[in-house]
Order: C-alpha cells, then structure tokens, then sequence
C-alpha cells in the first residue's frame, strides 16, 4: 500500500514536470509517459523503504480536500504576516519585543508536527526554532504577547491545529 | 486582462522581495533577520512565479512554475528552522530588546558539544 | 513588457545586493548562512523571470534545481554549525 502510493506521487510529479501533453496538436507524448513509469517504479523499488509508515495517507480524497480548504486560509494568514513585517523593517524605530517561547501541540505524527512548524514559521512573527517528539515546539516570536505556554499556545498553535488534524491524522 | 493580473502579482513579489532584504540589513539580531527575510522572500517568490504561471498560461513552463513555487514553499520554511536551531546551537546570543527565552532551559542538561 | 521585465531584474539585482551586503559585513557565521538561502531564494525568481524574457524554457528547469540545491546546501551549513562553537 504505501510503495503504491509513493509510485502514483512519484509518476504525478514526473508527469507535472515533463507535461508530455501539446495542446496544438493535442497529443499525448507516449515515451515520455514511458520512461516515467519505468523511472517511478526503479524508484520505488531502490527507496521504497526509506519513507516514513504512514505515507498512504497521501491516497484519501477526504484528506485532498481538506487541504485545498486550508490553501486559502494559510495564504490569508501569509499575507498578513508579510504587511507586518513590511510594517516592522519601514518603521524608523523598529518596534520589536523579541523571545523565545514554548508552546504544545495535540498533534502526534511527524508528518503533521512538520507541517504545523512550517506554517508556523510562514505566519505573522513567529519562527519555530525546535521541536520535540512529545509535542513541545519552541517558537521565536518577535513581538511577545504572552510569555506563559498556555496563552502562547492558544495564540500561536490553536488556529491551524483543527485543520492540520483534519488532513494529518 | 491575465497580462495586467500576471504584471501586477509579479510587481508586489518584488515588492515583497525588496521588503525582506531590507529587513535583512536593517534588523538587529540574526533571529528577527530570519523571520523577516524568510516570510518575505519566501512569498515574494512565490508571487513571481505565480505571476508567471498566469502570464505564459498552462503549458509546460506555466506548469513547471506551480511546481517551483511548491518546492520553495516546503523548503524555505525548514531551512529557517535548521538555520534557527544551527545558530542557537552555535552559541549566538538573543539581542538586546529580547524579553523572554523559555528555549535556554532545555540547552543545559543536554550539553552542547 | 521588455521594459518591465528589465525593470522588475534590476530590482532582484539590488535585493542580492544587500544579501551581498549582510555576507560581507555578518558579525557572525550564521548571520552569513541565512543571507545565503535568501540569496538562493531570490535568484528562483530571478532565473523564472530569465525564462519568461528570453522565451527560452530550461531557466525555468534551471530554477527548479537551483531551488532543490540552495536547501540541501543551507541545511548542510546549518548542520555544520550545529556542531562547532564559538571557540573554534
């Protein structure tokens, strides 16, 4: 199950990155289509064992929509993010009260703490610095609110958590 | 009407681009250099290559764009990080306006090598 | 449309200057490693926005792997100084 889920991705991003379709003639470039598949399963084969168990979540639709709802959600907290750092590096005095904060996650897979530190890092004054196997995140923050774990919890993590869960676990 | 969208999201990456690096030389402490460079060049590139991809349409280039903006969008992030902890471990010290460090309790016990 | 994109690389061009500036004048080794991954990070858009001034369609393969490499080698320098201190 999981080396057939690591070939589909594998042949999808071969195909994303040869695109063996011309629209004029609206033909679909057979050896290409080919060698991927030949590409794809020596892959698999070699390196089947070197990805982590539970990569055959990437086969559910459920989880595919959920993370094309979370797109949208992600870009709006992205662009806020950018303005106010915009805001930050313009202003003359640079108003900023930077620390390092612990904050905890209910998340327990890998995949998912993973993705929930590269949000953190791509959102409004937050940088994930460490993290641990038990759940506990350190995040530089550069404008402290709270210095408690709870309230930086509730503040930092909370608002991806539910969707993060939702495609994850 | 896609070529004015397509110029338009190209000019604020740049934007966005320009805004970083800024920030890159401005800012007082390798942390906060980090997360304003990240964000904003990590976003600013993606707008380009958005930009791109409306502006050549979907054919092999506008396709292999999306593609680079994904891999931009999964690595930029985790660089961040290695280059966060790589820094904390290497011994540089949180600047001046710093108010908290909840990080620092976990470095004793362990022992840096 | 050639004058915007001329206009849109002189502005990428002054951005890798001041990475250049903050590699050249970085206190610190790790101050140098994040001004290199922005450096790798802003010459993407540079070699995306080549490809659509030329017409020519490998910068954009050029970018992809200049994408992939500039994260191997960051994480690269990042695991090396993880491992050495100050002192040495």
């Amino acid at each position: 199950m999981r080396k057939i889920s690591m070939f589909v991705v594998l042949y999808v991003v071969w195909c994303l990155l040869v695109f063996p379709y011309d629209r004029t003639t609206g033909q679909w470039d057979t050896q290409s289509l080919l060698v991927g598949l030949v590409a794809a399963l020596v892959v698999v084969v070699l390196f089947g064992n070197a990805l982590p168990d539970r990569s055959c979540f990437l086969l559910a639709p459920r989880r595919w929509f959920w993370a094309l709802v979370y797109i949208p959600f992600f870009a709006y907290y992205c662009l806020k993010a950018n303005l106010e750092v915009a805001y930050l590096v313009l202003h003359p005095d640079m108003p900023i009260r930077p620390g390092i904060v612990k904050v905890r996650t209910s998340l327990r897979t890998r995949v998912a703490i993973t993705a929930l530190a590269n949000s953190i890092t791509l959102t409004p004054g937050t940088l994930t610095v460490d993290a641990d196997e038990d759940g506990t995140l350190y995040v530089h923050w550069i404008d402290v609110k709270f210095a408690e774990d709870d309230e930086a919890t509730r503040e930092i993590v909370s608002r991806f958590e539910g969707h993060l869960r939702r495609i994850f676990e | 009407m896609n070529e004015y969208i397509g110029v338009a999201i190209v000019i604020v990456g740049l934007a966005f681009d320009v805004f970083g690096c800024v920030g890159l030389v401005r800012l007082p402490d390798i942390y906060t250099r980090l997360q304003a460079a990240t964000k904003c060049v990590t976003l600013g590139t993606c707008m380009i290559l958005i930009g791109i991809a409306i502006l050549t349409g979907l054919n092999a280039t506008g396709v292999k764009a999306l593609v680079c903006m994904a891999f931009v969008l999964i690595t930029s992030p985790t660089a961040a990080h290695a280059i966060a902890r790589g820094a904390y471990k290497f011994g540089v010290k949180l600047e001046e306006p710093t108010v908290v460090d909840r990080y620092a309790e976990t470095q004793t016990d362990e022992g840096r090598s | 449309m050639e004058a915007f994109l001329y206009t849109a690389l002189g502005v990428l061009v002054a951005t890798s200057y001041m990475c250049l500036y903050r590699i050249g004048s970085g206190p610190t080794a790790p101050d140098r490693t994040v001004a290199i991954d922005i450096l790798g990070t802003s010459l993407v858009g540079f070699c995306a926005l080549l490809c659509l001034l030329t017409g020519r369609d490998f910068y954009m393969n050029v970018a992809m792997a200049w994408a992939l490499l500039s994260f191997i080698g960051t994480i690269a320098l990042a695991k090396h100084l993880e491992g050495m201190g100050f002192d040495e």
